[in-house]
């Protein structure tokens, strides 16, 4: 055997194994996220309307993430005002249903495209503002959101808020309120995670990441560094602004307080915890959202804010990349040394 | 004519105060590159321990002092303990974990005085001066301020600790070999901010009434007042902050509805970001790529 050949098959071999590997990979991954999909449909049927009714609130929390990690992880634009697309998307539902009538499902698409624009408005200026500047702008307006809202009364119907009509599930399925709009927002939540990861693990993911990363390195490699802003802007918007609409639906009800500064800065440690450049860590960003001020305020007023903070310095400390993001980190540190042993035994 | 100029001098005293917080941002941003957004809710706490020692019964200007001191202090510990490990991580650690602060000092400052609203103290004698044009308590506000502007230009330009901090702040580097201690006088930065925040908390408390929430908005317009002057100049922050001061008092007065004057500080800060990035005194930020 000549050392050509030797060296072919010894480079060669592990490669090969490895495309058999990642096949079983992936093909393991596919069929663990739809056993996941499925658990997830089947959950609602087991439990009590009222744990429903929370988990509903956990997904629509993990879309508006999402969102965020969509803007702040992936293109490193820092947003501390999401609350305030959240509350353009909620209020754009609660008008459209309450003056209109439109009906529920039909507010979504609408809801979308007002928060795609705002996001877009938004983006524009905010290409000059870099990242403690913008941060400075996005908390400016998370604080204002509260008072716009109650000025324009109007619309908005002041501090009294909008109350909407309940919604009913179609009487042909035969079940509850809380469990239809358990599903109805499941099944958006699966479509805005897979429109995410089609973006995000394509030309667009990569452009992005590399704006985040060297916005010089990435102008001088032809990306338009003007153009994918505002659209990261704008789809993260988006996202947020659909979570918005959802949880008007949901809850019913609409009101200036809902939307404060508090909210805002929620999505940002929920995205901190989940992990902030992940799409699956803004489910777990969602949990942390929706149960942990509950159980700290049965400690105190003050303790959900204390929390939050304690929770933000010490996953900046210890875990930079959120859960999410160190099990990712901690797989593929695993993974070359399993492949470095394979290959030291065909030596042998 | 007589009411615009009320206007304006109660807008002067009103900005003394944002004008006070905005030099303590400008001097964290200036030593450390980081935009502290914890600093409004570091200077309420301080006016907290300056209400529990004057409630102990010290004289209101001996609390003043007590205060200071302590602010610096921990002001210097925060940065110790929290900031250095970010101090070169990521903007976003950065930020994150300053609004972490934020909320811990909020939290901290409700669950030991609760979120009622406290009476403070103002150590200026409640009268009104030239033909009612303007309050006691206003030029006091804005002579202490003025004051302490003065102490620390003297303090910067002719004692050696001033020197070596100017020097950590604009090329730790060389500073470094030249055997300053970068590192202590980053902390000492952030003891003086904490210390003039405590000042602005101090002089803001009697008419806003102390409660954990108090500085959300004062430090918002410190934020307006401190890009308009331009985040790396000190001056530019007095002046800035003084423009956001009477801008805030007339708007209010004369054109919109009280409730939506946040509103106008972010549409302040947008224009002057969009416009005038760098504000009116700061300097063009060159990078070296």
């Amino acid at each position: 055997m000549t050392m050509a050949e030797d060296f072919a098959i010894a480079s060669s071999e592990p490669l090969a194994a490895g495309r058999d590997r990642g096949f079983a990979v992936g093909a393991w991954r596919s069929i663990a996220i739809l056993a996941l999909i499925a658990a997830a449909v089947a959950l609602p049927f087991t439990l009590s309307n009222y744990h429903v009714f929370e988990l509903t609130q956990v997904m629509i929390y993990a879309i508006a993430v999402l969102g965020l990690n969509i803007l702040t992880g992936y293109n490193g634009q820092i947003s501390l005002g999401h609350g305030g697309f959240f509350a353009a998307g909620a209020y754009t539902a609660a008008i459209l249903m309450h003056r209109y009538g439109v009906p529920y499902w039909a507010t979504l698409p609408p809801a979308a495209l007002v928060c795609f624009a705002l996001g877009v408005l938004f983006g524009l200026p905010a290409l000059r503002f870099e990242g403690p500047y913008l941060a400075l702008v996005t908390l400016a307006m998370a604080v204002a959101t509260p008072q716009l809202l109650k000025y324009f009364d109007t619309w908005t119907g002041g501090q009294q808020g909008i109350n909407l009509i309940k919604v009913q599930a179609p009487a042909v399925l035969g079940i509850g309120r809380d469990r239809w709009l358990y599903l109805v927002v499941l099944v958006v939540l699966l479509v805005s995670m897979r429109v995410a990861a089609n973006m995000l693990h394509g030309r667009t993911g990569r452009a992005l990441v590399a704006i985040r990363d060297h916005p010089i390195a990435a102008a001088a490699m032809g990306i338009d560094v003007a153009r994918y802003k505002t659209l990261a802007f704008g789809t993260s918007s988006l996202f947020t602004g659909v979570a918005g609409a959802l949880s008007a639906i949901v809850i019913g009800f609409v009101a200036p307080e809902s939307f404060t500064l508090f909210l805002s800065l929620s999505f940002l440690v929920g995205s901190a915890v989940g992990g902030i450049a992940t799409i699956s860590g803004a489910i777990v960003g969602g949990f942390f959202i929706e149960f942990v001020p509950n159980i700290a305020n049965d400690i105190s007023d003050a303790a959900p804010w204390a929390i939050y903070g304690l929770t933000m310095l010490l996953f900046m400390y210890v875990m930079p990349r959120g859960v999410v993001g160190s099990l990712a980190g901690l797989v593929q540190r695993l993974q070359p040394r399993r492949l470095a042993a394979g290959e030291d035994q065909k030596h042998k | 004519m007589h009411e615009l100029l009320q206007q304006i001098f109660s807008g002067l005293a009103a900005g003394a105060v944002y004008a006070s917080l905005a030099l303590a941002l400008v001097m964290i941003y200036r030593a450390t590159d980081l935009v502290n957004f914890a600093q409004g809710e570091m200077a309420m706490f301080s006016t907290y321990v300056a209400w529990m020692l004057v409630n102990a019964g010290l004289p209101f200007w001996a609390a003043f002092a007590l205060t200071l001191a302590v602010s610096f202090l921990g002001g210097m510990t925060i940065e110790r303990i929290v900031i250095r490990p970010v101090e070169n991580a990521p903007v976003l650690a950065a930020v994150v974990v300053t609004i972490g602060l934020l909320l811990i000092f909020n939290a901290l400052a409700g669950w030991l005085f609760t979120y009622t609203l406290q009476e403070f103290p103002s150590p200026f004698p409640d009268r009104t001066l030239f033909g009612a044009l303007m309050t006691t308590r206003d030029l006091g506000v804005i002579g202490v301020t003025l004051a302490m502007l003065l102490l620390l230009f003297l303090f910067f330009r002719f004692t050696a600790t001033g020197l070596a901090m100017r020097a950590a702040a604009q090329n730790p580097e060389s500073a470094r070999l030249c055997g300053i201690p970068v590192g202590r006088m980053l902390a000492i930065g952030w003891g003086l901010a904490a210390a003039i925040g405590a000042v602005a908390g101090i002089m803001v408390a009697p008419v806003l009434f102390l409660d954990p929430n108090m500085m959300g908005g004062v430090l918002l317009y410190a934020f307006t007042g401190a890009l308009l002057g331009g985040i790396t100049s000190p001056v530019g922050a007095v002046v800035g902050g003084l423009i956001v001061g009477v801008t805030e008092n007339l708007v209010g007065a004369y054109l919109i509805a009280s409730q939506l004057k946040l509103t106008v500080a972010l549409a302040l800060i947008v224009l002057v970001l969009v416009f005038r990035p760098n504000g009116l005194f700061g300097a063009a930020i060159v990078r070296r790529v």
